[in-house]
């Protein structure tokens, strides 16, 4: 019944915001950007970001560094044990902060023991898990049939993973972390403690970091095939070739040519972590923060949340093909655990296992 | 799964926490308005009003353009609704708009069915938005969104009160579709007539228990003079696309032999007053209530009426995806069942006939037997004559030859010889 579009312009001369315009070649269409903007700022807005690396990279300094607030779990922890958890842990610590009148809800994902096990063979594992759980959740709460307005954005946007710097190549550890989990969510990879490394050495690693990473197939953040036109690729050209970030945290401030900055105080020097001479911080706070921020949630949402919905529906329409006379009731977990409701895949490393087992029932 | 279980500490409430710097996040919604500016925006509007009443003279003053209408007959058999699309843009922002005109609307002699087009459309649309969500592979940001934000319902200004078909309407749209009335051609009615209009309009309304669109009231940047709106409710209008010289301008607007009715002058009619306040000001808040209220009102009745739950009688979660698959089980188990009996039933047929057809050829056989004993009676009889007919035959012969070897004994006795020979000549 609809016919097709037909263009027509009204003459776009208003320019005036308020109404009761006198020029009557105004309708008003654009007022609708203001009506979002009020829209979100009164929503507020949520971010989910994980950090993971070994223990004394300087993820807790790099999160406050970046926030300018105590946003890590050490700060929050009363008394923080610096212990090695036995098993990899996943702790996330969630904040209000406001800017403005920009209201955001920042959830800080830690990963401690991560890589610092003798034995770290599928320490990935977790974080999977972890991450497609915040995934199912989401799913969980958008198939019910009475579902909240606003459904709670758990799902974790942006993992940062930390590269310690020994200036050579990216250790096995390194290469299938982001191999696997580059798949699930968006990887930016940051060289941590940079303030090691001299210039010449930075820029070595920094390339051969990016010739394993695209030798490996590992499609970090920005996403090649993501990007939607032609300026956001000339854009996003720019970012890839600085990844992945020298960054130096800390959340100190010195006294530097008269102003009080954050920095690193050192008998041979500051450095002064805003400094793009000294180091790459402020380009990563750009990138997660002023400038890719919305895309990062976007990507999360409409690219890797669906990805894996598509996964999951799918294979609970094979799950159910498979067994026809089974209720769907009781299914054994990985672990062993009987669960009502047909569990989610465990983990990329795991999914084919979770596959044998069920057609093994 | 190696080394590794996932400890979770139990989350802290969310605190509030102060900055020491500027971070830079307050470009947030920045970035979102820029990413729905590339995206563009969707808008559909339904106009429902009698035929003539001007229904497209003011999407057009609205809008400020000429969306090639024609005028409709008012002889439609029945209430049909016409959806055009139109893409516009202003500035920077693309609008694709969708004005869908209720045609033949008040015009039949029986109107109880005239709201059923209009709900069917709106449900339609609904529909189709939740099949792309139910999808496996969808893609909701790239879909066009046609569900209705707004309804405008065209009031005859008769300066009385609302007509029963008005009513009626209403009460059946109002959860559906965000429901704004205005009254049509306002230059017919004066400014005390239009007051009191107005007054028994809305007490009309909340005594049937119509829930027509209210201006959000929750933003203070807006809610005051979402507030007065409020009150002004329902809007009268007057629509026209042609341009009138007033003083030195030109203005829109509609020119009587008594004066000149000014589309865009407050205190002529509200036009100025609808077009803030649905497109300048709530058009997003249209879009959303749609969404987050009629919308899932919708989805909620439905996937109820399908038979799913959210919990079952254990009190567990059930996901959609397992009703469906049982149900789906369900389906196919009576499905297997029924194949069964008719494959049986087949069976049973076959059978039958099978035993018809052998029946049939036993009494064939039978009586071929029968035939055949008969055919051999007969020819056992026949033979028998035959073979007393040849008895008598040869009895016959016999007696006969032997009577002539009597009589020829008996003549040669009587010594007549000329006899004999002309008795011989004459044998």
């Amino acid at each position: 019944m609809s016919e097709s579009a037909k263009p027509h312009h009204p003459s776009p001369q208003g320019k005036g915001e308020k109404t009761h315009a006198s020029d009557f070649s105004y309708v008003g269409i654009d007022a609708i950007l203001e009506q979002m903007r009020r829209k979100a700022m009164k929503q507020g807005f949520e971010l989910n970001i994980m950090v993971v690396g070994q223990s004394g990279l300087g993820k807790s300094t790099l999160m406050n560094t970046l926030f300018k607030s105590k946003v890590s779990r050490k700060s929050v922890q009363p008394n923080p044990e610096e212990r090695i958890p036995k098993t990899i842990e996943i702790k996330s610590i969630s904040h209000d902060i406001e800017e403005k009148g920009v209201r955001m809800k920042l959830t800080v994902i830690d990963t401690p023991g991560f890589g610092d096990h003798i034995n770290n063979e599928n320490c990935w594992q977790p974080i999977m898990k972890f991450i497609n759980d915040q995934y199912e959740t989401y799913l969980q709460e958008e198939i019910n049939i009475n579902r909240k307005k606003r459904i709670p954005d758990s799902r974790v946007h942006c993992c940062i993973y930390f590269i310690p710097p020994t200036g050579h190549c990216l250790r096995p550890l390194d290469v299938e972390f982001m191999r696997r989990l580059s798949k699930v969510v968006n990887i930016v990879p940051v060289i941590a403690k940079a303030d090691t490394l001299t210039l010449e050495e930075r820029d070595f690693f920094k390339q051969t970091i990016r010739e394993e990473l695209r030798a490996n197939g590992i499609d970090v953040y920005p996403q090649k095939e993501f990007d939607e036109d032609a300026d956001d690729r000339m854009i996003n050209d720019k970012i890839r070739e600085m990844i992945p970030f020298a960054v130096v945290g800390s959340d100190q401030e010195y006294q530097v040519n008269g102003k009080r900055i954050l920095g690193r105080k050192t008998k041979w020097g500051t450095i002064e972590v805003e400094n793009i001479g000294h180091c790459e911080f402020a380009y990563l706070r750009d990138l997660l923060i002023r400038t890719h921020m919305q895309n990062i949630k976007d990507i999360t949402g409409s690219i890797h949340y669906e990805t894996y919905r598509v996964r999951r529906l799918n294979e609970s329409n094979a799950h159910f093909k498979s067994q026809p006379s089974d209720q769907p009731a009781v299914q054994p977990k990985a672990n062993g655990q009987p669960e009502v409701k047909p569990s989610a895949p465990q983990a990329n490393g795991v999914a084919a296992k979770h596959e044998v087992m069920s057609h093994e029932m | 799964m190696a080394s590794s279980d996932v400890a979770r500490m139990p989350e802290k409430a969310v605190r509030p926490l102060g900055l020491a710097g500027h971070v830079g996040f307050d470009s947030l919604p920045d970035q979102l308005v820029n990413k729905s500016i590339c995206q563009g925006f969707c808008f559909n509007i339904l106009c429902i009003g009698e035929t003539g009443i001007g229904k497209s003279t003011l999407m057009d003053t609205l809008f400020n353009t000429n969306f090639e209408n024609f005028e409709s007959s008012h002889f439609e058999p029945q209430v049909k609704l016409r959806a055009q699309t139109y893409d516009l843009q202003e500035s920077n922002v693309r609008l694709r708009l969708t004005v869908v005109n209720t045609v033949g609307f008040g015009d039949q002699m029986n109107k109880q069915e005239s709201y059923q087009p209009v709900v069917d459309y709106i449900d339609k649309q609904f529909e189709s938005y939740l099949q792309e969500e139910l999808k496996i592979k969808r893609s909701l940001h790239n879909y066009h969104d046609s569900r209705v934000h707004a309804c405008l319902y065209f009031i005859s200004p008769s300066g009385h009160s609302l007509k029963s078909l008005d009513l009626v309407t209403m009460k059946k749209l109002d959860s559906k579709v965000n429901i704004i009335p205005v009254i049509a051609k306002a230059d017919t009615i004066s400014k005390s007539e239009l007051h009191k209009f107005k007054i028994k309009i809305m007490s009309e309304l909340v005594s049937n228990g119509v829930q027509i669109y209210q201006f959000p009231l929750d933003d203070e940047t807006v809610a005051k003079v979402n507030t007065t709106m409020n009150g002004l409710l329902p809007f009268a209008v007057v629509g026209s696309t042609e341009e009138v010289s007033v003083g030195n301008k030109m203005v829109k607007a509609r020119q009587y032999p008594w004066g000149v009715v000014q589309v865009e002058n407050e205190s002529h009619c509200d036009f100025v007053k609808l077009r803030e306040m649905l497109i300048c000001v709530n058009m997003e808040d249209l879009r959303e209530q749609t969404h987050t209220r009629h919308y899932e009102l919708y989805r909620r009745c439905k996937l109820e009426e399908m038979g799913f739950q959210d919990t079952n009688p254990e009190c567990k979660p059930v996901s959609l995806q397992q009703t469906y698959e049982a149900k789906r089980q369900e389906f196919l188990v009576e499905l297997q069942k029924r194949e069964d009996e008719m494959r049986q039933m087949f069976v049973q047929r076959v059978k039958e006939k099978e035993s018809e057809l052998k029946d049939a050829e036993r009494e064939l056989q039978s009586r071929f037997e029968q035939l055949k004993r008969l055919h051999a009676d007969e020819k056992a009889t026949l033979e028998d004559k035959r073979r007393n007919l040849d008895d008598d035959l040869s009895s016959f012969g016999k007696r006969r030859a032997a009577a002539q070897l009597l009589q020829a004994q008996s003549l040669t006795a009587n010594g007549k010889k000329d006899k004999d020979r002309k008795n011989s000549g004459f044998m």
